[in-house]
């Protein structure tokens, strides 16, 4: 693998627009026959190649969105469900499960993310040194992302944490007795914590080619000021990198919101020790396809959509104040 | 932090850019040893796992170390055998999804993109959007309405919800991933075919598919990887135990005998995680590509 593979190009900022190429001259008409034959022609075979997405859009995306609302306003369940009105969305406020689904489901969110995207931008920048063998590094932490969402990996946690552990092992070799983590309802949640942290490969290789992307005339720019390396370092890199700190916070939250596999695995299913594991997609889960009270997971879906898209709005809103777009070219 | 490495003597050598931080043999050496260090905390998992699926049952529990004093090489025909199918069923289930998976994507995924890349048509701009936003959208809205629909059909207890969706190009982001890479490609070749006779179904599988292999490779493998990790949806779909994958066999595993056999269920972790590991070995370019350009694991 060669180091240049990583800055084929930048992460997706510019290119969410639509495609820019519209004004791009059309096939050159065939004599006698208007400019419209052609466009028709070019609109059908659009739609052909448009008719699968178009097709798994209404059948697979939209309609069940719209589905899921119209459910949450139902108690259905397997075949049979009458209209209840509010009924599933007030009945959120007094479940107390409910309110620890979203307390566990934050607090794994906005402590595991920010630590992962630390470690991965320590690491991307200390291996954009340049250093002999980068590439042997970087292939090593991210190879932990592309396993971390498998279920060999969360059965590998529930027994390195567990009470005869791999963990537990190595402290007793300083004398120190642990805990069962994964049993404790104190430690549980700190354990699938670890594991987002540990799979913080794949933003590393996100800001690595972030860092490929800051023009060297910067930096010899800021030297000739006579900026120190620290100062280079606050002055010229970070800001620069902004745009992809915000992508990567963006996309880990969202992300993050939605863990499923690892709580399910290490707590059985169950979300417990005393549902210090219940996060809401479990509980979703459990609601949903445990119990078939359809109507309200479908509910507790929109919560866990709500919250998602608050959190993402708030992102952007506050990206004003620190994200750094000065580079428009 | 890493700041202090940057060194002032900087020739102005087209290689500048990798020179940047290149220090001094000391802070080399320093450098290599952390990461060195940082790398053994990261892999020591994976190695003690792979050890410990050759260890007896009661070094699992008392020995940290990476050597097996004897080699249990009966773990793994015993984990194996200990479900109620030979392990090579649940292979050869998660390996049909897979399959069908991977041709629905290359297949979906690619016509869509060629459509939003290259041929201009009517709410094209407001399809893109649209597109880009079901990438974020998460599964666990759609999930209990996608259900009753299967349901309704017939199709719980089938590979169908599993594979059908990925032909109907429900994974968007291959679509983006397609689109960026068609969009590098220029445009004289479409119109070159153009001007020799070629439709547009002519210039899609004989101009566009074959440059663009690099994008069908990287959407082979991530299809791979995450079908075969896939977990979610194969536990609401699949509830039938012939019809069991490698993810609900070794859930099933742990359930019932995991706690009181580590030792098997750890070499069925290593059997489940071994193709994984020959991807990212065979098809590492690829998968670094895809992340940077798109930034999904």
């Amino acid at each position: 693998m060669t180091d240049n593979d990583v800055a084929v190009v930048r992460p997706k900022q510019r290119s969410s627009g639509p495609p820019p190429e519209t004004a791009a001259p059309a096939p050159p008409p065939a004599p006698n026959k208007g400019r419209g034959t052609i466009r028709t022609r070019e609109r059908w075979a659009a739609l052909s190649f448009m008719s699968p997405w178009i097709i798994g859009l209404l059948a697979i995306t939209i309609g069940p969105m719209v589905a899921s609302f119209y459910l949450s306003f139902t108690d259905y369940s397997l075949g049979y469900g009458e209209w209840v009105g509010g009924e599933n969305y007030a009945r959120m406020l007094d479940d107390p499960r409910l309110a620890n689904a979203v307390k566990v489901t934050a607090v794994y969110t906005f402590v595991s993310v920010p630590l992962q995207l630390a470690a991965a931008l320590l690491l991307a920048i200390v291996l954009d040194r340049g250093l002999r063998g980068m590439s042997f590094y970087r292939s090593v932490f991210y190879l932990p992302s592309l396993l971390g969402g498998s279920v060999a990996i969360a059965i590998m946690w529930r027994q390195i944490f567990g009470t005869e552990g791999l963990v537990n092992q190595l402290l007793a070799m300083f004398g120190i007795q642990g805990e069962g983590w994964v049993s404790h309802p104190d430690y549980a949640l700190g354990t699938l914590i670890i594991l987002h942290v540990w799979t913080f490969g794949s933003p590393m290789i996100i800001f690595l080619a972030g860092l490929r992307q800051i023009p060297t005339m910067y930096y010899e720019a800021a030297k000739v000021d006579g900026a120190g390396p620290v100062r280079r370092f606050f002055s010229v890199t970070i800001p620069l990198l902004t745009p992809i700190i915000f992508f990567n916070l963006v996309l880990q939250i969202i992300n993050s919101f939605q863990s499923f596999t690892q709580a399910f695995i290490i707590s059985s299913g169950k979300g417990g020790p005393a549902d210090s594991t219940m996060f809401l997609t479990l509980y979703l889960y459990d609601q949903g396809f445990t119990q078939f009270d359809m109507g309200y997971a479908s509910a507790i879906a929109w919560l866990l959509l709500a919250i998602i898209a608050i959190f993402t709005a708030l992102n952007f809103l506050m990206s004003k104040f620190w994200v750094f777009y000065g580079d428009n070219d | 932090m890493a700041t202090t490495t940057e060194t002032t003597t900087l020739p102005a050598a087209p290689a500048r850019r990798r020179e940047r931080g290149a220090a001094t043999g000391l802070r080399r050496f320093v450098f290599h040893l952390l990461l060195t260090v940082a790398a053994m905390v990261m892999i020591y998992p994976l190695l003690w796992m792979l050890s410990a699926s050759f260890k007896p049952i009661d070094e699992i529990f008392t020995d940290p170390g990476l050597i097996p004093s004897t080699w249990e090489w009966s773990n793994y025909s015993e984990g194996w055998n200990a479900l109620p199918h030979p392990f090579e069923k649940y292979i050869w289930n998660s390996m049909v999804i897979v399959a069908g998976s991977i041709v629905g994507n290359l297949v979906s995924c690619s016509m869509a993109a060629y459509a939003f890349a290259r041929l201009r048509f009517p709410l094209r701009g407001m399809m893109f959007a649209i597109m880009l936003g079901t990438i974020m959208l998460p599964i666990h809205v759609v999930i209990i309405p996608q259900y009753i629909l299967f349901n309704n059909l017939g199709w719980v207890d089938t590979f169908w919800p599993l594979i059908v969706p990925k032909l109907l190009a429900t994974d968007a982001f291959f679509v983006f991933l397609m689109v960026q890479f068609i969009r590098g490609l220029p445009r004289e070749l479409d119109e070159a075919a153009s001007i020799d006779g070629c439709g547009y179904w002519g210039t899609y599988l004989r101009i566009i598919m074959p440059l663009c292999m690099p994008a069908l490779a990287t959407t082979a493998i991530f299809t791979f990887i995450w079908t075969w990790n896939d977990f979610y949806s194969q536990l609401i779909y699949l509830r039938d135990v012939d019809l069991q994958t490698v993810p609900l066999a070794l859930r099933l595993f742990m359930d019932s005998t995991g706690t009181t056999n580590w030792g098997a269920l750890f070499a069925m972790s290593i059997v489940a995680l071994g193709p994984i590991f020959g991807f990212f070995l065979a098809g590492q370019r690829y998968l670094v590509r895809g992340i940077a350009t798109t930034g999904i694991k």
